[in-house]
């Protein structure tokens, strides 16, 4: 069962990831094929784990923009978030890499280590946060904007929303006590990454139909099939139209169709792959990243023997994110809606976290810290409330925002 | 006059246990077995991925014992790793060599080793302030009373009430990794990780120091002290004679006059202490953090390492060295020629069979049905 799941994902993910295809071509010509560059890449999982593919991937594509041949690349799966991650780090460096990726967030602290004992390979922890604070030159981090997709997937839900309001086809449990439409949201764990998503998530709807109020429950893991699947069922019985997630399996969605089969009116918005292998009814789209922006333009830096940048984070403005194809259930207008949201957010008329479309206990929010200096964990550096909204991902790649706002229920 | 002698039909294959083996020649089956398991090996490399399965084995040894370059060193990183890894390994493994050895099953070194990195990681955690040789006191002292409260619970019921001791070592491994996966949460950093991340990564507190600029030294002579100790305890001690008769025979043994109840609980607690212990050189001198995989299996894995070698210490050493050996080539045949990790656990198992297979052979003889001459 487990392998067919395996595999059913592998192909999900085949598909999903045509969402960015189009990779940058342009800089194939400017590429000194350098030969002697080789470069490391540390890997959580396998192909078979759909997180890792969308790196492989990523990383296939920019080698093959960048001209880089196979044999300069050293790929090391399944390295666990231990002493097997420096292991593997020190001995990529000891055998020549100029360059080496993580792309767990637990291999941070292996990679970091490696740095400084290797001042002459650069070293990228995907995902992670400390490359500043470390004051290493050679040691960097890099996050796609995802929550630019979020928002772009939360209009692709709002417009459905919208939809089953205007056509009178939500019954009374869809709405709370003050006549907002029930959302649900599956989330991994209650820290900034989750919180940043699935607040841009929420403002994403009420950028299309204000009137919601979300409901998240955490399943305290990355992956958990069937947690994420009972997860949704609880939401959906709770009267959820819409259930969102920041995990990274098909649980939800597939309990999703299961229940609109069953005659609930309810629908799903996926993470990382398509989702409509699973739920071909009931999934209207999901956020992803295209990792191969970052790779081509991370690995292009270091073949030239120039400095990777220390914090990286790009969104729709340069492709780095994406949401995947529509499915059949999506609310007519939804494509041109979602083009005009993508094209305000490029033009940087919508900002995801402008500080007029939320309030934190009922008040609007002048003032809120990015980066923690003193390891508390609570942020208390870098003002990020300026210019009307919360700057994300601007002072470091990782995402910061963590505030509670009005209208999402942590459930647990 | 017609001969009725009435034969018995004799079947195409006996087989008998043999007496006992000259060494020379348990080698010589042994080193058959292996190379039988390279050519199998080779074969099915050969048809799943068409490379030369020389290439692959040079790619094995590479993998443990580092690239064969121009500029090569024996001792080299890659080396060192192997050496460190067939260290714990070898630590778990005389660990759990006089429990198997009294035949009491302790399936639960895992959560021992796992509560001796607990308790090592908590006082570097929260003891980093004391003087080194201090805090390493206490870092020994608490992984080795965290390993032998573990494994002194089932050892303590198993002597008083007879209960079966393969179950309750083994649900002592899931209160341990519960526990580990509750101190995790409790020292998680940074948040978020879910992981511990490296413990005193600046200071270097209550890692093990460098003996003469090697880094893990320290493990070797820690463990190899821990080897030399096991081997005279269980062969010249009067407690090793008692665990030897315990295991043949609780009734001998109570003839005897031997304290049964005792020897099972100090042995357990011997036992338990040397896992936790294994935990300490895992945190301390390997990982130098604590996650629910500090013990990774290993615990497991020495216990194929204890009755391959049939409880004899220095035999371990060859054999936690093959095993680590054999994991450190799949990782890096996996690596090189783009194969999933499955290929090389398929060639770790094969060589695992047929080594195991060669104990039979050692073991028992065949006999084949003879063509029996006509008596007239």
């Amino acid at each position: 069962m487990k392998k067919l799941i395996a595999l059913l994902l592998a192909v999900l993910m085949v598909v999903s990831l045509a969402a960015c295809g189009a990779t940058t071509d342009a800089t194939k010509d400017q590429a000194d094929t350098n030969s002697d560059f080789k470069m490391g890449v540390i890997l959580i999982g396998d192909e078979n784990e759909g997180y890792t593919y969308a790196h492989i991937q990523g990383i296939k594509d920019a080698a093959k923009a960048l001209g880089l041949a196979d044999d300069q690349i050293i790929w090391k799966y399944t390295i666990p978030e231990d002493e097997t991650c420096y292991d593997t780090a020190a001995d990529l460096a000891d055998q020549g890499c100029n360059l080496v990726v993580s792309n767990s967030y637990g291999h941070q602290s292996h990679m970091q280590q490696a740095a400084t004992e290797f001042p002459d390979v650069t070293f990228i922890a995907m995902t992670g946060d400390t490359a500043k604070a470390s004051g290493l030159p050679n040691f960097c981090n890099a996050f796609t904007a995802v929550y630019e997709s979020r928002f772009v997937s939360g209009v692709v839900a709002g417009m459905k929303i919208k939809e089953l309001v205007e056509n009178d086809k939500l019954e009374k449990d869809n709405f709370d006590a003050d006549g907002n439409v029930k959302v649900g949201y599956v989330g991994a764990y209650p820290y900034a990454e989750v919180k940043s998503g699935y607040t841009a998530f929420f403002l994403g709807i009420k950028s299309v139909y204000d009137k919601v109020a979300m409901s998240v429950q955490f399943t305290n893991s990355w992956f958990d099939l069937t947690k994420e699947g009972e997860t949704a069922n609880q939401l959906i019985s709770q009267g959820c139209v819409i259930i969102g997630q920041h995990a990274d399996s098909t649980g939800a969605p597939s309990a999703v169709q299961a229940a609109l089969e069953a005659g609930d009116t309810c629908y799903s918005i996926g993470y990382n792959i398509d989702m409509l292998e699973v739920a071909p009814q009931g999934a209207l789209t999901s956020a992803t990243n295209c990792w191969s922006v970052y790779y081509t333009e991370a690995i292009g830096l270091a073949m030239k023997g120039e400095a990777v940048p220390t914090n990286w984070a790009k969104g729709y403005a340069d492709d780095a994110v994406a949401i995947t194809p529509l499915g059949e259930s999506v609310a007519p207008g939804t494509q041109e809606k979602v083009d005009e949201t993508i094209a305000a957010i490029k033009a940087g008329e919508i900002h995801v976290f402008d500080t007029d479309t939320f309030t934190v206990k009922g008040e609007k929010v002048e003032a809120a810290f990015a980066t923690d200096t003193d390891g508390d964990f609570i942020p208390d550096a870098d003002e990020a409330v300026f210019d009307g909204y919360f700057h994300e991902s601007y002072f470091q790649s990782a995402p910061c925002f963590a505030l509670d706002i009005d209208g999402i229920t942590l459930l647990n | 006059m017609a001969n009725v002698i009435a034969t018995k039909k004799e079947p195409l294959l006996r087989i008998a246990k043999r007496d006992s083996m000259p060494f020379w020649q348990s080698l010589v089956i042994r080193i058959i077995s292996i190379v039988l398991a390279l050519v199998v090996c080779g074969v099915v490399i050969y048809l799943l991925i068409k490379v030369n399965p020389l290439e692959v084995y040079k790619s094995m040894v590479e993998g443990a014992f580092g690239s064969f370059k121009e500029d090569y060193k024996f001792f080299n990183r890659r080396t060192w790793i192997t050496i460190r890894d067939t260290m714990m390994l070898l630590c778990i493994a005389v660990g759990l060599a006089p429990a198997f050895k009294m035949r009491f099953w302790n399936i639960g070194a895992e959560g021992q080793i796992l509560m001796g990195g607990v308790a090592t990681a908590a006082c570097m955690i929260y003891l980093k302030n004391l003087p080194p040789v201090l805090l390493f006191v206490c870092m020994f002292l608490a992984s080795v009373l965290a390993g032998a409260i573990w494994s002194f619970l089932p050892a303590l019921f198993k002597a008083k009430w007879n209960t079966n001791e393969t179950l309750f070592t083994l649900m002592m491994n899931y209160v341990a990794i519960q526990l580990t996966s509750f101190f995790v949460a409790l020292w998680e950093n940074p948040i978020g990780s879910n992981t511990v991340g490296i413990i005193n990564p600046t200071g270097h507190e209550g890692w093990f120091p460098p003996v003469f600029g090697l880094d893990y030294m320290m493990n070797v002579i820690v463990v190899m002290t821990i080897t030399v100790g096991m081997f005279i305890y269980l062969k010249y001690s009067k407690q090793g004679y008692e665990i030897a008769v315990v295991g043949d025979s609780e009734n001998t043994a109570r003839y005897a006059g031997i304290n049964v109840k005792k020897v099972i609980i100090r042995t357990m607690l011997i036992s338990g202490a040397i896992c936790g212990l294994s935990g300490f050189v895992a945190v301390s001198g390997a990982s130098h953090t604590i996650s629910t995989s500090t013990a990774g299996g290993r615990g497991f894995t020495a216990i194929i390492v204890a009755w391959l070698a049939k409880f004899n210490t220095f035999t371990m050493i060859l054999i936690s060295l093959l095993l680590v050996f054999l994991d450190k080539g799949a990782i890096e045949i996996a690596s090189k020629y783009d194969l999933n990790d499955y290929v090389s656990s398929m060639i770790t198992g094969i060589i695992l069979f047929f080594i195991l297979g060669s104990e039979f052979f050692i073991n028992y003889r065949m006999i084949f049905r003879r063509s029996h001459k006509e008596v007239q």
